[in-house]
């Protein structure tokens, strides 16, 4: 067994010995359903999609993501047990991609068990189900994104309610960069290409396309760009702060 | 007996702070390295140097021939290190902790089985297997910590205060199973213990204020003290203003 999946199993167990699985699950669930049903108005609309159920997913992640990753690193440099995984035949690199993984694959748990939606719109009605798959899987994109910044921002501290709060405040702006209350910040002095740039970082923008079912190219390369990025950062974080 | 660990005038500073300064000293294969010094002595920097925790500021480590900064990962493969506080993951139980230390350091086949029994049974924890580690007591917190440094069976064990926190007996059973490693071992151990110095090990190191103090065996220690005592020993090379007169006239 590569040391890359020894951690991954470790972590993604981990998630299931504490109560902090099942308590995201019910509450992921719960609101989920909330925000299709009440403020989605999954059934006044009429139409045999999922739509109303994905629109609300940046929002809900905004908050509950962070509430993973909080844990990640800060968890593991309060402990100590840092000092354990690092003099362990493992580089940083596999150590991050593991943790991370393992996270993911928790949210895609989450995510999965949503499937009664899925079940509820096939039994009301006849929805493509191709674009379902599309928004799930972009969901779950998405979702790594999300955890990827969370993760990076929780190895810069020992504390998981900064952890958690700094993460929010950056998906936060990750989620609005194309809209005036982010852009305004910049308006004034920086260039517009330069804007037009942080536009086009909106999680919402690129998500907007996956949500109506079409998997671009460009918004996966963004995903995916965006991940490495805060990943990468997140190996030379904890190399430079592992033992402060 | 061939050199071991090699620490070549190792420097860490953390900021303005001089944590070690220019310390070097060799570990043979066989021998039992008493780490000793006051608290913030730089002991445990020394050794998360050693381990590929810490990278010094300068100078240079060598563990069975491989530069730590150069080859990290055949370094951390040869080392078994006992961090101080033995830091676990308290949710998991010590079954599934060893098992993770077994797949991270790729024991594989019927040998990793038998290796994790071997270690439960050396070390004693097999009553609180199925135990969470956070629910342990402090002395068995520390076991399972020893138990996770020698799974592997390296031919190097750093073991940052392997005692500390353990009742008379079971401080008792960690010195004799140190002494039954030793033979096929390079071992460093720091402690606060004096004793434990001439009970277990071949040969002792003062540091203090990150500086080396003395190199040599535990006799030679002793003979420091015109008392013949360890503490008296320990006292003279630690604290420069007490020499042997005034500590003993000031009684």
């Amino acid at each position: 067994m590569s040391p890359l999946y020894s951690i991954y199993k470790r972590e993604f167990t981990s998630y299931f010995v504490t109560p902090v699985a099942y308590v995201f699950i019910v509450i992921f669930l719960f609101l989920t359903g909330v925000f299709a049903f009440y403020i989605g108005a999954f059934f006044e609309t009429n139409q045999a999609d999922l739509e109303p159920f994905f629109r609300f997913h940046p929002w809900l992640y905004l908050f509950l993501i962070p509430a993973i990753s909080m844990r990640l690193w800060s968890d593991e440099r309060k402990s100590g047990t840092i000092e354990l995984l690092m003099t362990l035949p493992v580089s940083i690199t596999d150590a991050v991609i593991g943790k991370y993984m393992a996270a993911w694959s928790f949210t895609a748990v989450a995510l999965a068990l949503t499937f009664p939606m899925w079940i509820t719109v096939n039994y009301l009605g006849n929805p493509d189900n191709t674009v379902i798959l599309a928004s799930y899987i972009g969901s779950l994109i998405m979702a790594g994104g999300f955890l990827a910044i969370g993760s990076c921002i929780s190895a810069f501290t020992k504390s998981q309610v900064i952890a958690f709060v700094i993460s929010v405040v950056i998906c936060f702006m990750f989620i609005l960069s194309g809209f005036p209350m982010v852009l305004d910040i910049f308006q004034s002095w920086a260039p517009q290409a330069v804007l037009d740039a942080i536009a086009s970082f909106s999680f919402l923008t690129h998500f907007t396309s996956i949500k109506k079912g079409v998997i671009d190219i460009r918004d996966v390369i963004y995903f995916s760009a965006l991940i490495i990025f805060w990943l990468y950062v997140n190996v030379v974080v904890i190399e430079a702060k592992k033992a402060s | 007996m061939p050199v071991t660990i090699k620490v070549k005038s190792l420097n860490k500073s953390f900021g303005p702070i001089n944590a070690v300064r220019g310390v070097s000293f060799e570990v043979n294969h066989g021998e039992v390295l008493g780490f000793l010094g006051p608290n913030g002595a730089g002991k445990s920097t020394t050794m998360k140097m050693i381990t590929g925790f810490l990278e010094p500021t300068s100078g240079t480590v060598e563990v069975n021939g491989f530069d730590v900064l150069d080859n990290p990962i055949e370094v951390k493969r040869s080392v078994g290190y006992l961090p101080e506080g033995a830091p676990a993951y308290g949710e998991m139980t010590v079954k599934s902790f060893l098992n993770f230390i077994a797949d991270v350091r790729q024991l594989t086949g019927s040998h990793r089985q038998k290796r994790i029994d071997e270690v439960v049974d050396i070390i004693n924890i097999k009553h609180v297997i199925d135990q969470s580690i956070e629910t342990l007591s402090k002395g068995f917190k520390r076991r399972v910590g020893i138990a996770q440094a020698i799974l592997h069976d390296p031919s190097v064990l750093i073991l940052d205060e392997p005692t500390d926190g353990l009742d008379p007996n079971q401080k008792h059973e960690v010195r004799n199973l140190i002494t039954e490693m030793s033979e096929d071992k390079a071992i460093v151990i720091s402690t606060h213990i004096l004793e434990e110095v001439d009970a277990v090990c071949s040969r002792a190191i003062i540091i203090s204020s990150g500086v080396l103090m003395f190199d040599g065996t535990p006799t030679e220690l002793i003979a420091k003290s015109d008392r013949s005592d360890i503490d008296h020993a320990f006292r003279i090379i630690t604290t420069p203003t007490v020499n042997g007169k005034r500590e003993t006239s000031a009684q």
